[in-house]
Parts: C-alpha cells; sequence; structure tokens
C-alpha cells in the first residue's frame, strides 16, 4: 500500500470529508513525526510503535575495495521499534518477544 | 530535545492544520495507524514516499541466548516489522542534529 492508497481507503470510509483534507491528515502526521524526530525527540504510538533516533559515534571505517582508513563522521539515524500489540498481530495473537536488533545502540 | 510525543501530539497537530473537531481528528490519526496495522498484518507492505516504508519479514527460528545470564533460549519463527527510512527522512534527521549535510551510506 503507498500514501495514495491509504489516502482512498480513508476516504471511502469518510464521504463526508474531503480527498485533500484526508491527505492533509496523512501528511501532517507524518510531517509531524518527522520534525520530532529532527529535533531529537521519540514519538511513542502504544500499540503501534516507537520512532526514535539513535546516534552512531564517528568512527574511522575502511574502504572495503583498497581497505585504506576513512573517517566517517558521527550521524543520527531513525529508528522504529515495533509496538507489543503489532508484535503480537502479525504473529497471530501471541508475542514472540522482543526484536534482538536493536541491542548496544545510543539512542539520541 | 529529549521530548516524547504521543498520538496526543499528532491529533492536535491535524486539528491545527485540517480545522475539524479535536474528536474527529483523534479519531483520524488511530483511523490511519490502524488501516496501516491492518495492511501489516497481512504481511503487505506500507510506503509512504518522503517518509519511509514499513515491510514485514519472516524470520527462522534459532537458539538465541538471554544477553544477562548467558542461558540458551530457543527463539521460535516469527514475523517481524522493518522500518526502512526514506533518504529524506534520514537527510532531515542528520542535517538538524548534526546542523551539516552529510553524505548517508
Amino acid at each position: 500500500m503507498i500514501k495514495s492508497e491509504l489516502v482512498s481507503l480513508l476516504s471511502e470510509a469518510n464521504p463526508h470529508l474531503y480527498q485533500r483534507d484526508i491527505e492533509r491528515i496523512v501528511s501532517t502526521i507524518f510531517d509531524e513525526i518527522t520534525t520530532a524526530l529532527a529535533r531529537g525527540d521519540r514519538v511513542e504510538l502504544r500499540g503501534f510503535g516507537a520512532f526514535s533516533v539513535k546516534r552512531r559515534p564517528a568512527r574511522t571505517g575502511r574502504n572495503p575495495r583498497t581497505g585504506a582508513p576513512v573517517q566517517v563522521e558521527e550521524k543520527f539515524v531513525p529508528f522504529f521499534k515495533t509496538g507489543k500489540e503489532l508484535r503480537e498481530r502479525l504473529n497471530g495473537g501471541t508475542d514472540p518477544g522482543e526484536d534482538e536488533d536493536d541491542f548496544g545502540d545510543d539512542e539520541a | 530535545m529529549g521530548d516524547t510525543l504521543t498520538r496526543a501530539h499528532l491529533s492536535e497537530a491535524v486539528y491545527q492544520e485540517v480545522g475539524l473537531s479535536r474528536h474527529e481528528s483523534a479519531q483520524l490519526v488511530e483511523v490511519v495507524l490502524d488501516r496501516i496495522s491492518e495492511c501489516l498484518v497481512r504481511g503487505e507492505a506500507v510506503k509512504l514516499s518522503s517518509f519511509g516504508s514499513f515491510s514485514v519479514r519472516q524470520k527462522g527460528g534459532r537458539m538465541g541466548r538471554n544477553p544477562k545470564t548467558g542461558k540458551e533460549v530457543p527463539i521460535k519463527p516469527r514475523r517481524v516489522l522493518v522500518f526502512r527510512p526514506s533518504h529524506v527522512l534520514k537527510h532531515r534527521i542528520n542535517k538538524d542534529l548534526t546542523g551539516k549535510p552529510h553524505a548517508l551510506d
């Protein structure tokens, strides 16, 4: 599903609203999340999941082809952690536990 | 910096931006999240241009380890949700938080 399909789906269910208002609603939600993350804030949507920003410290990387050391600057990356309820729904109602992918990271 | 936003903030933003009632704004935020979740539960990916995409990945069972006790625990096969942020989102966050545009990836 892409954004326009989500908008159509919502328009059908809400015939009293203009489609362009639905578009604005959807954009506002994701713009708001983007702006919060760009401030370094977290966005926690219970049951769905939480968006946060992780800091990746500066490090000396290597050019994989030549092996030459390259300085990689500090960076900030967006991160999403699935909420408990959605994780359960993805697995037919039982929670298989946390993702193992989020160990050892620094949150901004 | 370091605050946590919730649904209430998103509904308030929708209320300010679109001019529906607070109640209806809150309901619509919920419906947006519900429709996205339903799609993912069906196993279908959701792509939101300039934000990112959510997809569902099947993971096989394996032996894991409790990092605290070192004890081996079986991990069952399961479906996990993966969020891939768009370049637009990554650049925006990185630019705002480091104060300079970066060459990413």
